[in-house]
């Protein structure tokens, strides 16, 4: 069954993890892409130590490049390979690269699928593939753009309206000629188009100065009153910004600290401790804890071992996970075992993975920096946040192509079905973000927004 | 009693559907009966007497490019001819005719009479003869059996129809033909899913109570147009115009007063009407701040006085549509001769049928037209020649076909239906077309032609007359290919007019025609050698200059083309695709989609849960292969 043929790219490598990180291609192009990279004809199954040139000739990173010729790859089809020294942003500057030289992003799990699909593995390996396939891939996309700024996703959110707007009036004009809305023929289509490109390229710059992409891993630390969550804060950024006292409700408000672990940024959020609580700040405070645990890209469940010795969140505090959304994502820290004297241990077999430290005496918060990583690190191998975001920015690309090309034909040429195709083409583009818009949906909201029909 | 003559396709009803379906079917010279409750009726334009449109027109040219009858009558019956967006691209363009009823019927019927292999009979169908799973038969209301090895049953708004005028309704089918009630009660024994669908017509006025002096004019092109790619002007029948007019805050008042006696908002009808043509009232009552509607006033006919008010579909009770229509600019006087009337109807789900129109339940039995829940008599002509088509070919042991929604309209139409299903009467609209730049008016015979002349649907003279056409345009592409304009040159000059800077280098014509300033027209003149042709001069401009965006779509179809090509075996158990959410699971289940890329195409369905039943599709064919090397 030869199903694929197109080239799909992705990070190969857990970000963040130090040491090499891998870009793999796989599909038709390989070889063209490599050679672009490389600036030289690759050779099958040779490690070449090279530069790896952008589309425009710039340098971006030193590294080895690999090429395997289909049918002796992993996917079973030409397969090109950047092993890198950079982090993140390297790595996505690699990715954004092969996306320049004609390649897609990869889906999750896809590229093992077409391993599969060309009899490169067997049955027994193939199970795990519906794991790594995430059968509600739009969920995913929303979620990646939650993790974005809350600004951002609005953005976006308004970008689109606009253009399924625009693209109201120019199909409404091609398909009801004789209903007295010739969009088309007035000059409000062409500002809403201007104004569509300006937004466009905002959300676009802003988003290419970096602060998206290295906005990196947003981990909140929750739990209940007097946990310890502000004390492990200030263990883990090694600073004193959080108060800590025995009064429970000592922390009121969001705080905020950046740390580093081997290039992978954590955004590590103290919340208030939660619980139903009369005073109005508190209460507040608690407002916004909710809100950064619902933007989280891990959560760090903190209980006090001594109060709570055998915790499990599923029998203990079945309200706090019901209001969440997923729960792949939570990560259990028992503190205070100076007092239980316990050591601190890292266990990963039960529901949650588990962390015993202790954050006032700094014993254990190394593991769990380690522990963090390999976390996090896995979780980004098939659809990381930087990869997500990466999808996002190209999404919004294409779009702004689009959107421009439609201009001049309409300008230029006057052609309304020129334009029309390309915003058609505009939208499937930010439907990878926004999930898809069918024909049957613009024809509803015409129908909706104008008197239509004899 | 039985009948002697053995048919391969029996086609039940004689609407556009059925005509279409007869014909087709004879063409392959497949043995055809065409059973009517009344003969009288074949070809009736039971709504308002026009062909084509946006959307529509591309059906009719597809009928027409595939030989059927609709194009060919419409020319012979057309009264007023315009080209819709004919300032906007050349893939939205659509003609539009105005027909008189009595003409097109007449072209119809001659059309049936003088086709070999098909033989009319009238008789309403009582029931099915089905052996097995499959039809064998239809059995008439006399108790007389036709035998076939294929049904197609195109019945229309007949099953179940109630008809509403105000809160008073009665049974019965369009505009006083009887419901065939036998027959819909045998229809509803069988495992199809049945859904209600709501439509409705404006009270016809006659001209001579009209004062038309008051009302906007609206001329037919000129040039005349023409619908048939192998018609022309002098085929016309003599032109008119029609007429627009408008409603005004009194009409909108007089039928605000009539809403406590509507069928619809007092919820007498259940069935779900448009969401594009809704009837005054509904317009009236969604759109309040609008205090003006327009209406398209369009003759019947050359010899009848009855007009079709085009606008003002109504189920209101008659006193309120005689005042409503007396408030009206021109309709001051106007009397009434059929009241408006909103019609409730039976349709059966279209997710029941296979892309060729065969029911999944009967093998051989093919529903077309209405029956399949959408509207207009393009799409019903469009459905029922491809479900006759399939129908002959099924009955001679050949491979049976449908177009892809790239090749043509129909190829959306019917994969629309099949893989989504309609909640309304669905109805064609260019945005449905993914890939409207390829699918024009202007090259359906480009698109279909050749095929259907290979199904054994299109005839010799058509197929001469096409292969003419294919021959000269190759001819003339070629030559703008291969003649070049030197800067400086007096050719040059002409041009240089037109252009915002001049011509510099050496150009092809064929590169000049690609700039949006410059025409056939304009590189014709250059060179007495240009083509006389317009159909082929067309075809030249209209290709040259959607190059680009034609083999960009071309790009994107050939992606899609291995999906299209996957196909799902008809046992493949979506219980054991793990990681499938049950919606997703359960939407595939009872959709049964034949191949990945309809699979794709149900809302809902993710490009992660098409992975993972491709995933699961070879799994399970190795374990197939396993287990039969097993058993060896
Ligand atoms: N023995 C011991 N005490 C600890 C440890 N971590 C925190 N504490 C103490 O527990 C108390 C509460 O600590 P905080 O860090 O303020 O707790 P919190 O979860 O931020 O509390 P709220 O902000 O009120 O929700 C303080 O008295 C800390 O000194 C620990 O590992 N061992
Ligand atoms: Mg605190």
């Amino acid at each position: 069954m030869d199903y694929h043929s197109d080239t799909i790219a992705a990070i190969a490598t857990a970000t963040g993890r130090g040491g090499v990180g891998i870009v793999r291609i796989s599909g038709e192009k390989a070889a063209t892409i490599a050679q672009s990279f490389l600036q030289q004809s690759p050779t099958p199954r040779q490690a070449l130590y090279s530069t790896f040139f952008d589309e425009n000739g710039q340098a971006i990173d030193q590294g080895i490049g690999l090429y395997f010729k289909a049918p002796h790859s992993f996917t079973g089809e030409d397969v090109f390979e950047l092993q890198a020294h950079g982090g993140p942003v390297v790595l996505d500057m690699l990715l954004n690269a092969c996306l320049a030289h004609g390649a897609r992003l990869a889906e999750p799990g896809e590229f093992t699928q077409r391993a599969f699909l060309n009899d490169k593995i067997d049955l027994v390996q193939a199970e795990a593939i519906a794991d790594l396939i995430d059968s509600n891939s739009e969920a995913a996309a929303r979620s990646a753009l939650r993790s974005l700024h809350g600004d951002f996703s609005k953005r976006i959110t308004s970008l689109t309206d606009e253009l399924i707007k625009i693209r109201m009036f120019v199909e409404a004009a091609i398909d009801f000629p004789e209903e007295e809305i010739d969009f088309l023929a007035d000059s409000q289509v062409l500002q809403q188009l201007d104004d569509l490109i300006l937004s466009l390229k905002g959300v676009l710059s802003s988003a290419n100065q970096g602060a998206l992409l290295t906005e990196g891993v947003r981990v909140v630390i929750a739990g209940r009153p007097n946990a310890g969550k502000s004390s492990l804060l200030n263990a883990l950024a090694g600073t004193d910004s959080a108060i800590v006292t025995d009064i429970e409700g000592t922390t009121r408000d969001v705080l905020k600290e950046q740390i580093n672990l081997d290039g992978l940024p954590l955004h590590i959020i103290d919340t208030a401790g939660l619980r139903d609580s009369s005073d109005k700040v508190e209460q507040i405070g608690i407002e916004r804890a909710w809100a950064e645990i619902n933007q989280a890209d891990l959560i760090l469940l903190v209980f006090d071992g001594k109060k709570e010795p055998n915790f499990d969140p599923k029998n203990d505090w079945n309200d706090f996970l019901a209001r969440l959304d997923r729960q792949d994502h939570i990560f259990l820290v028992q503190n205070k075992i100076d007092q239980t004297s316990e050591s601190s241990e890292f266990v990963s077999d039960g529901a949650y993975p588990l962390i015993r430290l202790s954050a006032k005496l700094n014993n254990g918060v190394d593991l769990l920096k380690q522990e963090l990583k390999s976390f996090v690190g896995f979780k980004q191998v098939e659809e990381g946040t930087f990869t997500a975001r990466r999808r996002h920015l190209n999404a919004l690309d294409t779009a702004l192509t689009h959107v421009r090309l439609g201009r001049d034909q309409l300008v230029v040429a006057n052609a309304g079905e020129l334009l029309a195709e390309d915003l058609r083409l505009a939208q499937e583009a930010l439907s990878t973000i926004t999930g898809r818009f069918s024909p049957d949906d613009l024809l509803g909201e015409i129908f909706g927004s104008f008197c239509i029909g004899k | 009693m039985e009948y002697s003559k053995l048919y391969d396709v029996i086609v039940i009803g004689g609407g556009h559907a059925g005509t279409e379906a007869a014909l087709a079917s004879a063409r392959t010279g497949a043995q055809t009966l065409l059973l009517t409750h009344n003969i009288e009726t074949l070809g009736q334009m039971s709504c308002n007497p026009a062909i084509g449109g946006i959307g529509k027109s591309h059906l009719v040219k597809e009928i027409d490019a595939l030989d059927g009858a609709m194009a060919k009558a419409t020319d012979l019956a057309g009264i007023q001819f315009r080209v819709l967006n004919s300032r906007k691209g050349p893939a939205v363009r659509a003609t539009r005719a105005q027909a008189d009823r009595i003409l097109y019927k007449a072209a119809i019927r001659d059309i049936l009479e003088n086709q070999p292999n098909l033989d009319i009979f009238q008789q309403a169908a009582d029931d099915l003869v089905v052996e097995g799973d499959s039809v064998k038969g239809v059995i008439t209301n006399m108790g007389l059996t036709f035998r076939a090895e294929s049904v197609v049953l195109t019945t229309g708004t007949f099953l179940g129809g109630v008809i509403h005028v105000g809160l008073e309704n009665h049974s019965g089918g369009r505009a006083g033909d009887p419901p065939s009630i036998a027959l819909a009660n045998r229809l509803r024994e069988l495992p199809f899913r049945v859904g209600r669908l709501k439509t409705g017509t404006p009270p016809r006025i006659d001209a001579r109570s009209v004062d038309f002096s008051v009302m906007q004019r609206q001329p037919g092109d000129s040039p005349t147009p023409v619908m048939s790619y192998m018609g022309n002007v002098a085929q016309h029948p003599r032109q008119i115009e029609c007429f627009i007019t408008h409603t005004n805050e009194r009409t909108h008042d007089i039928i605000r007063s009539g809403f406590d006696r509507s069928p619809m908002f007092t919820g007498v009808i259940e069935g779900t009407g448009p969401r594009y043509c809704p009837s005054i009232e509904d317009k009236i009552n969604r759109f309040a701040d609008k205090d003006s509607h327009q209406i398209f006033v369009e003759p019947e006919g050359l010899t009848t006085h009855e007009l079709y008010p085009n606008g003002i579909s109504t189920s209101l009770p008659f006193d309120i549509q005689l005042a409503a229509v007396r408030s009206i600019a021109g309709f001051e006087n106007a009397h009434i001769t059929r009241p408006g009337y909103a019609i409730e109807y039976d349709y059966f789900n279209p997710q029941d049928l296979k892309h060729t129109l065969e029911t999944r339940f009967i093998d051989g039995l093919y529903f077309a037209g209405q029956i399949n829940g959408t509207t207009g008599y393009e799409e019903a002509g469009a459905q029922g020649l491809l479900a006759g088509l399939n129908a002959a070919l099924r009955a001679n042991g050949k491979e049976q076909w449908y177009p892809r929604r790239d090749e043509a309209y129909i190829g959306v139409l019917v994969d629309d239906l099949i893989t989504l299903g309609t909640s309304e009467p669905y109805r064609m609209f260019t945005s449905r077309a993914e890939y409207r730049l390829l699918l024009r008016e202007d090259n359906a015979d480009l698109r279909l032609t050749e095929i259907g002349r290979n199904l054994g649907v299109v005839g010799d003279e058509r197929w001469s007359f096409f292969q003419e056409k294919t021959e000269a345009i190759a001819k003339e592409q070629a030559r703008i290919k291969s003649t070049w304009v030197q800067a400086n040159s007096e050719q040059a000059n002409k041009l240089n007019d037109l252009l915002p800077n001049p011509i510099s280098r050496e150009y092809s014509l064929e590169e000049l025609l690609r700039r949006p300033e410059i025409g056939y027209k304009n590189i014709s003149e250059l060179d007495p050698e240009h083509v006389t042709r317009e159909d082929v001069a067309e075809q030249i401009e209209v290709q040259t200059k959607y190059a680009g965006y034609i083999s960009r779509q071309q790009d994107e179809i050939d992606k899609l083309r291995k999906n299209e090509n996957t196909v799902i075996p008809d046992d493949f158990d979506y219980e054991q695709v793990s990681g499938l959410s049950n919606e997703v699971k359960q939407k595939l289940m009872t959709q049964k989609p034949t191949t990945i890329a309809q699979a794709s195409r149900i809302p809902g369905v993710t490009p992660a849960a098409i992975s993972l039943v491709l995933v699961f599709m070879k799994k399970a064919s190795m374990k197939r292969a396993i287990s039969v090397k097993e058993t060896n």
